[in-house]
This record gives structure tokens, sequence and C-alpha cells, in this order.
């Protein structure tokens, strides 16, 4: 899992001087991003509302390419979405004329075609129980809540076993509780496959508990203002709230947090 | 209600259910107090018994008018002389008699005119909604023909398509052939950025994001172009009868006009209504059976599910 203490450990990605400014917009959404992700890694991005946190993941997800720099993931120049990565955004977008289960299944539909898909009803239906769906699986999308339907789209996501996981706020819409326990099933996911998780959050907690490290960003225009790493022991559960060191790394990303917000 | 009658100077707007005879003094409060009520009586009426007291009123209005003589019975015929026409026409209808051929020509014409206007009216919204010269060419000129009256090329049709069914047909599809456009043009943009940016993320081919997304978004919009086009298509259908003359319902009604037999005109256009009504449910049904998932239709509440 996290290997930070090692020197030689493979970044997966790298992204290097990248700036992006929207047509039309005067602020640059990202200037001068500089970050590499690691192999098996779990980093968040923070930092305030419109500081370019989804454009810095849609980047890295192959869906929008930046006005300036480079984003590579092992090596190779990401210019479309690339296989091993799966990204979920910060909208559900659930499809309503699709059920739950059919919802998730829809990667698979549109990778393997539709006889493929079925084949993976089983895989889909599991998923589904473990985000606490069980009763769900035929309910269509206007029948679900918010969080419910984000829990969904999380499925949709984990359905084609991504390496690279790209989340854009995945539990915004849950409740506290609900949200600590889908916190420790996402750390129990990657940990199990070993994926590489980038994680877009408004916690600092979540960020904290989650987290190998920490992107602190600043808004306009939007850029890395610190980086924090988390050095907590795994597996992280709710015991890791009361450790001494975790009240310690709270504060610190608050206080890098509140620096660029000062910055603005 | 003693209480409301001693303080019945006083306006008080909050006091609805005062009976009006406590109030000596608030004439005026008093008779919108009495259409409150009878408003509230008439909305609580089921809607069956809501159109059958419409329908009594208007029927009972237009036999008052005949019974004083101030209208000719030739230009305004009494409801039981249609009523009586109305039996003859549907006992004709259906003992398979000669109108009833009549009215099959006419049925042909517009589900032919329907179905012709789906397939042209469907490819052409395509054209429009997915590439840049269909919206920059060919849109403009839709739009151009919309802003004629389409009735005024039915003598074009019949010089071009022969006194036939052909003529009527097409006349039918033409009429019906620009809400379907509109619907499929306007289905097409329906598609958010987010869902495109989905579908992009998941890889998805050109083929799979038009059939599995772009094309089941636009299905609502396309429907209710449907149902505007089915009827138009009654309208275009008749209309050149009237015009191309010879066969169909629309003519029998023009021979029934010609011979001021208007007791029969009225039976005959009643036909034709229902004819409209049920092609139109029929494409609702269809809409609601396809478009289940779509909440801003006249809802179908699926049925509960139980939870976990
Ligand atoms: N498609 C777009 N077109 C123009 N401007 C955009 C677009 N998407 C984002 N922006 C702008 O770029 C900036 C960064 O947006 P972004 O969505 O990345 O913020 P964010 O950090 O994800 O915010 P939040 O926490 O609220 O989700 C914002 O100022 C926004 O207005
Ligand atoms: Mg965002």
């Amino acid at each position: 899992m996290s290997s930070l203490t090692a020197t030689a450990v493979d970044v997966r990605y790298k992204i290097t001087n990248v700036s992006h400014t929207f047509p039309g917009m005067e602020v640059q959404a990202l200037k001068d991003i500089n970050l590499s992700i690691t192999s098996g890694s779990f980093s968040s991005l923070i930092g305030p509302s419109g500081c370019g946190k989804s454009t810095l993941l849609n980047t890295m997800a192959g869906l929008l390419s930046p006005s300036q720099g480079q984003v590579t993931l092992d090596d190779q120049n990401v210019t479309e979405p690339p296989d091993e990565v799966g990204i979920m955004f910060q909208k559900a977008t659930l499809l309503p004329w699709r059920t739950a289960i059919d919802n998730v299944l829809l990667p698979i539909e549109l990778r393997d075609g539709a006889k493929a898909a079925a084949t993976f009803s089983d895989k889909a239906a599991n998923l589904l129980d473990t985000v606490g769906l069980a009763g769900f699986h035929e309910a269509y999308p206007r029948e679900l809540s918010g969080g419910m339907a984000q829990r969904v789209a999380i499925c949709r996501m984990l359905i084609t076993e991504p390496e690279i996981l790209l989340l854009d706020e995945p539990f915004g819409a849950l409740d506290e509780l609900t949200r600590e326990r889908m916190d420790l099933e996402l750390q129990r996911i990657a940990a199990g496959r070993t994926a590489t998780v980038v994680l877009v959050t408004h916690s600092i907690p979540e960020a904290v508990l989650l987290s190998d490290r920490v992107f602190a960003m600043s808004a306009r225009p939007g850029s890395i203002s610190d980086v924090i790493d988390i050095d907590l022991p795994r597996p992280r559960s709710m015991e890791t709230l009361n450790h001494p060191a975790f009240g310690a790394y709270v504060s610190q990303v608050r206080d890098a947090l509140n620096r660029g917000h000062d910055y603005v | 209600m003693s209480s409301t009658g001693q303080t019945s100077q006083v306006r008080d707007s909050s006091r609805r259910t005062a009976p009006p005879t406590t109030r000596p003094a608030g004439g005026r409060k008093k008779n919108f107090l009495l259409v409150r009520r009878i408003s509230a009586f008439f909305n609580s009426l089921p809607q069956p018994v809501a159109i059958l007291l419409v329908l009594v009123t208007i029927l009972l209005f237009w036999e008052g008018i005949v019974r004083t003589g101030a209208v000719s019975a030739i230009i305004l015929p009494s409801p039981f002389r249609v009523a009586e026409q109305v039996g003859i026409v549907a006992t004709q209808l259906a003992s398979g008699g000669f109108l009833a051929a009549e009215l099959w020509t006419t049925v042909q014409e517009i589900l032919i005119g329907f179905g012709l206007a789906c397939v042209v009216g469907f490819i052409m919204g395509l054209w429009i909604g997915q590439t840049q010269f269909g919206r920059k060419a060919i849109m403009p000129l839709f739009v151009m023909l919309e802003a004629t009256p389409k009735i005024a090329f039915a003598p074009v049709f019949i010089a071009w398509f022969g006194f036939g069914i052909s003529s009527k047909f097409i006349m039918a599809a033409f009429m019906s052939l620009f809400p379907i456009i509109i619907g499929t043009v306007a289905g097409l943009a329906a598609t958010s950025e987010d869902e495109i940016k989905l579908f992009k993320s998941m890889k998805a081919s050109a083929w799979d994001v038009f059939w599995k997304l772009k094309l089941m978004r636009a299905l609502p919009f396309i429907f209710t172009g449907l149902k505007i086009a089915v009827v138009a298509a009654v309208t275009g259908a008749v209309a050149a009868e009237f015009i191309g003359g010879g066969i169909g319902f629309g003519e029998q009604i023009r021979v029934a006009a010609a011979r001021i037999a208007l007791d029969r005109v009225f039976a005959l256009i009643l036909v034709l209504s229902l004819v409209g009504a049920l092609l139109f449910s029929l494409v609702a049904l269809l809409q609601r059976k396809v478009t289940f998932w779509d909440t801003d239709s006249p809802a179908r509440r699926k049925k509960k599910r139980g939870s976990a």
C-alpha cells in the first residue's frame, strides 16, 4: 500500500506545469500545477470551492486537455481516458431509464457488449450490497436519494476494477455516519486491490483519515499551496480518529487551507 | 357562527365558512362567498361527471336556440337530428357498408402519411440535430415552410400525385412532418454535458453514445412531436380529400355539406374526431410504455419497492 518512505517508488501520474484557462474566463482555473502520484498511494485534493479540483481531476482522466503543461500516466501522455482509470464525477449522473443495477453494468456493456454485462450481474449486485443498497437493485434513479445515487455511481466505477480511482467528492451527499462507513469501505477496496486513489474532498478529517498525502489547494488561480504527508498507521479505522497525531494533522491541513485563503 | 355575525362589519377574509345570511351588511362579501362555494362544488366533481355536465349544458343551450326558431333548422339542426344521423352513420360503419370503405380509405391515408412522416421526419431531425450543415442550411428552410399555411400545398400535391390516395397521404405526411422534425431536433439537444462526459470516460463508441444516450434522451421530445403529428395527419388527409375530391370521409363531408345536410356533416365530423382521439391515445399509450422513466410526462407511478 503506502510506500512513501521508500525512495524508489514508481510514479504513476506525473503532472508537470499544468495550467488551464476555460475559454471566456478571466482567471486561470489551474496555474502551474506540479504533482506526482505514486503507485498504490492514496492522495487527497482539498481546497475551497471553485479552486479547480474537478478541473484537475478531469485533466487526469483525459477528459480535458489543459491549455498548458503535461499530464502523464506511466510515462504516457494522457490524451484520452486511459483504460486503467475509473472516474467518479461530482454529480452521480445515472441514466434514468436504467435500474440501479443496469446503471452499474453500463461500463461493462459499453466495453464488452450486453451479453458480457449479463455475466457481471452477480458482481454488480454484490457491489450494491456492500454500499448498503441491498433492496434497491431494481430501483430507478428517481426512486433514489442523492446519497443513494452517489453510491450507485461508485459501484459503476468499481465494476471494471480500475487500477486508478479518481473520485470527485464521492460522499458529498451522505450523512456523517454513512460517510465514515463508506470511507472505510473505500479504504478496504483500495487496499484489497492495491489501487491508486485520488480523492477530492471538502472534509479535512476525511482527507487525513484516508490519505497518504494531502494536496491543499488555493483558489484564483487554482494552485497547490501545500503538500502534507500523513504518516498514520494502516489500516486506518475509527480508532485512528483518536490517534494523538490525527488532530495535529487535521490542524496542519486546516492551517494550510487558511494560508491558501489569505493568499486570495 | 353567531360571533361571526356580530363582527360582520369587519372585513375578515379568513372566515370563509360563515353563512351569507348572517351578514346583512356585506352584500359584496356575500356574493363573493357564494361564488367561492359554487366554485368549490364544481371543482369537487369527479372528471366524468364534470365533462358530462359541460356536454349536457352545451346541448341544452344548442337545443334551446333551435327551439326558439331564431335560426333555421337547415343552418343549425337540432342535437336530436344530429344524434339520429350519428346513429345512422354508426350502423353503416358497423355493417361494413359503403361508409366504412370510405372511412377505411381515410384511415389508410392517415396511417401511411403518418408513417411516412415518422421516417422522413426522424431522418431530417437527425440531419439537422447532428450536423452543422443541417442546422445551418436545412433548419431555416423548414422554419420557412413551417411558417407557410401548409394547406395551400394541397392542390400542388394533387397536381403531382393525382386524385388517388397518394396525394392524400402525401398531404397528411406533409402536415405531420414538422412536429416530428422539431421534436427530434429538440430531443437530440437534450443530452447534458455531464452525460456526454460520463460516456466519454467509459470510452463509449459514437454508436453507443447515440443509441444508449442521445436517442433515449430524445424520446420524450420525439413523442411530444408524434402526438401533435398524428392529429395533424388527420387534418392533412381530410383537407386533401376536400380539395382533391372523389374519395374518403372528407369527400363524404363535402357532399353532405353541398346538400346542406349539416346534421350528417356533424355526425361525420364526430367520427373523424373519434379517429383522431383514438390515434392520439395510442401514441400516448406507447409513450407511457417507452418513456416510463420520464418524470415530466404524465407520471405512471411504479410499484413501490421494498427497502433493505
Ligand atoms: N466547463 C467550464 N467552463 C468554464 N469555466 C469552468 C468550467 N468548469 C469549471 N469552470 C471554472 O473553473 C473554476 C474551477 O472549477 P472546478 O469545477 O474545477 O472547481 P472545484 O474545485 O471542483 O469546485 P467545487 O469544490 O465547488 O466542486 C471555477 O471558477 C469554474 O467557474
Ligand atoms: Mg468540483
